[in-house]
């Protein structure tokens, strides 16, 4: 992925609650897994030797259970939470050498976030809470509220200016939330679990303005969710963590494709995989055309289906967004793609 | 054996020696500054006796209306206005304005005093579990104490009169005050605040843009009862030179008067009930954003 950029490092981090912690740093470097750690020292194990490059402009999803990190990962990024040792840079500057004046600064400028439960100020109103990041840096008045109102608009909200939280349904106060995080074009945007508290089709909805939204601002997003279709729906990237460690990061294609292991297995195991999987990952690459229909490689299995039905002898040939011809798929490729992976799963027999 | 049956305790004279030493000290402290602390709170004593002289020269019409309109202002009710105003009247027509106007003065001092200094105390114990620490028995003393018993250093220092009086109304109420602005800042929810840090909120703009706003119903409620408590304490001030409906009630005590004791008693009851309503109106009103944002 040579074109892109990567703007956030995190090397080598871990985070341990409790006290003595440099004690069971050193046991948790010798490979001590989490529940002897607890027994052993009365230590939590928070994050486990993370190393995550996340690329500008991208966004990059941190997926796993409750209680596999997930919260604690994305609070290290803008120093919410301290870590226990590591390093943290953001465009190559350290974050963690930040002095409290400079992480204000930091916090400020160059991120901002959103909140599972929204965490919207409940006795400001939405113009407010969305001018909130432009008022604590002590810009005039009449400038945040011009801004702010941009905002509210941009997100679907005029006219709800001067109501309160409280008097608004879950999807408005986490579109609130969302204006709020993006009112100080702050370049790196965390979101923690923003959408799981919301019903379904709300969600849907929120998800479709997140990607309207980047579609046009290319932000660098951290989107934390423990919900695999939201993953694959937004994720340009994924990482998979399990009890603070990192199992998987890559292409969304690659995780349903070659899960690292059986964990990743049983969290793709649910998936409609038909309606996942793109061409390209289960073509056979070629440059010469075959004698069915043309299709382009992001297209997902459900769709190149419905045209392999009318001719299902001939193989269709798949071709990148410049049309150059990549490869063909014919209908053997197509099953195999959409049966589960060997490793898991229930085996019907008889 | 004789240990188990009687307590070991310290021998008379020591224990005399002890409580002499101890009275020598104080009175020696308080006769090498007395004069100096006394002069301490002189600017206090002056505005005391102004503000209660500006009660008391002040024409009666005037002043009922004064405490209807801040009665309004702070309950929006207009039964609280009328209830205020009856019981204005009943006080005045038994013959009880004085006292009351007195009364009246020493209270407002004392919580505005009391305000003054408990919330800045609250501030820091809610900063600070270290401060908390040290704070929380200092008031567990000053809350269970019995009053007479710091009357007596007061007196000893400051002598009898109207500001060993306010000191004394004081003690005994501003734990409330301090106990609640700690408890509302500290019971602010934990998600609100993490959302401040991460927009990069500095320490001032998170205590009066989100803490205080939020704690400010517990706060109130605090100042609700650091009034009541400077009410009640009215009439054992009394006792140390305080003026006002605290003294009838005394002389009421000490000469078996019936009629005076219950009728400067109820006007008590009376100042506090009309205190707590407006005061109450007017916390539930700054929390408007928790009823739909309706006043």
């Amino acid at each position: 992925m040579s074109e892109n950029d990567v703007l956030i490092q995190v090397n080598q981090l871990y985070k341990i609650f409790g006290d003595n912690t440099n004690e069971a740093l050193e046991l948790v470097k010798n490979e001590m897994g989490k529940d002897e750690l607890l027994e052993k020292c009365n230590c939590v194990l928070g994050l486990n030797n993370i190393n995550l490059d996340i690329n500008k402009a991208k966004i990059q999803v941190v997926m796993g259970l409750s209680g596999s990190g997930k919260s604690t990962l994305i609070r290290h990024l803008n120093r919410l939470i301290e870590p226990t040792s590591g390093e943290i840079l953001v465009n190559n500057q350290d974050i963690l050498s930040l002095s409290q004046k400079e992480l204000i600064q930091f916090r400020q400028n160059n991120m901002s976030m959103v909140f599972q439960k929204f965490a919207l100020f409940p006795h400001k109103t939405v113009l407010q809470n969305v001018g909130y990041g432009l008022a604590v840096q002590n810009i005039p008045e009449k400038e945040w509220n011009e801004k702010a109102e941009k905002w509210i608009n941009r997100v679907g909200l005029d006219g709800y200016e001067t109501y309160f939280p409280g008097q608004l349904s879950g999807g408005m106060q986490q579109r609130v939330g969302l204006a709020r995080a993006l009112a100080t074009d702050a370049e790196i945007l965390l979101m923690d679990e923003a959408f799981s508290a919301l019903d379904p089709l709300i969600r849907s909805e929120m998800q479709n303005i997140l990607l309207d939204l980047q579609n046009e601002l290319h932000k660098t997003i951290i989107f934390i969710t423990h919900d695999l279709d939201e993953a694959l729906k937004i994720g340009d990237r994924i990482a998979i963590l399990r009890d603070g460690s990192m199992v998987q990061d890559s292409d969304p294609q690659e995780i349903i494709m070659h899960p690292a292991d059986d964990y990743v297995s049983d969290f793709i195991k649910d998936i409609n995989r038909a309606r996942v999987i793109q061409a390209k990952s289960i073509m056979t690459p070629t440059k010469v055309k075959s004698s069915g229909a043309t299709v382009k490689e992001d297209m997902v299995l459900e769709d190149i289906l419905q045209i392999m039905s009318d001719a299902p002898t001939k193989p269709v040939t798949i071709e990148d967004s410049k049309g150059k011809v990549t490869g063909k798929i014919e209908m053997d490729n197509l099953i195999e793609g959409m049966k589960r992976p060997k490793s898991q799963g229930t085996n019907i027999t008889g | 054996m004789d240990w188990f049956f009687n307590f070991p305790d310290m021998s008379r004279s020591d224990l005399r020696e002890f409580k002499k030493t101890v009275d020598f000290a104080f009175t020696d402290f308080s006769r090498s500054y007395g004069a100096e602390i006394e002069g301490f709170f002189e600017p206090l004593l002056m505005f005391l006796v102004w503000f209660e002289k500006f009660f008391i020269n002040t024409p009666w019409p005037l002043i009922i209306f004064g405490i209807l309109v801040l009665a309004w202002i702070g309950s929006r009710s207009i039964t609280v206005v009328i209830g205020t105003f009856l019981s204005f009247m009943l006080i005045g027509y038994f013959g009880m304005w004085e006292d009351t106007m007195s009364t009246l003065a020493i209270i407002l001092v004392a919580t505005f005093l009391c305000i003054s200094i408990g919330i800045p105390m609250g501030i820091a114990m809610a900063r600070s579990n270290k401060i908390q620490a040290i704070i929380v028995p200092v008031l567990d003393v000053m809350q269970t104490i019995p009053s007479f018993v710091y009357l007596i250093p007061v007196v000893m220092l400051l002598g009898i009169g109207k500001v060993p009086g306010l000191i004394a109304v004081c003690i005994y109420a501003i734990p409330p005050i301090v106990r609640l602005t700690n408890l509302g800042i500290r019971l602010v929810d934990k998600d609100v605040l993490e959302a401040a840090d991460s927009f990069g909120a500095n320490y001032w703009q998170k205590l009066f843009g989100v803490q205080m706003p939020l704690a400010l119903p517990t706060i109130f409620a605090g100042v609700n009862q650091t009034i009541m408590m400077a009410l009640a304490m009215v009439v054992i001030a009394s006792m140390i030179g305080v003026k006002g409906l605290g003294l009838p009630v005394l002389r009421a005590i000490s000469n078996q008067y019936l009629a005076l004791g219950l009728m400067n008693g109820l006007a008590i009851v009376v100042l506090a009930i009309i205190f707590d309503r407006v005061t109450q109106k007017f916390g539930l009103r700054m929390q408007k954003y928790r009823n739909d944002g309706k006043d």
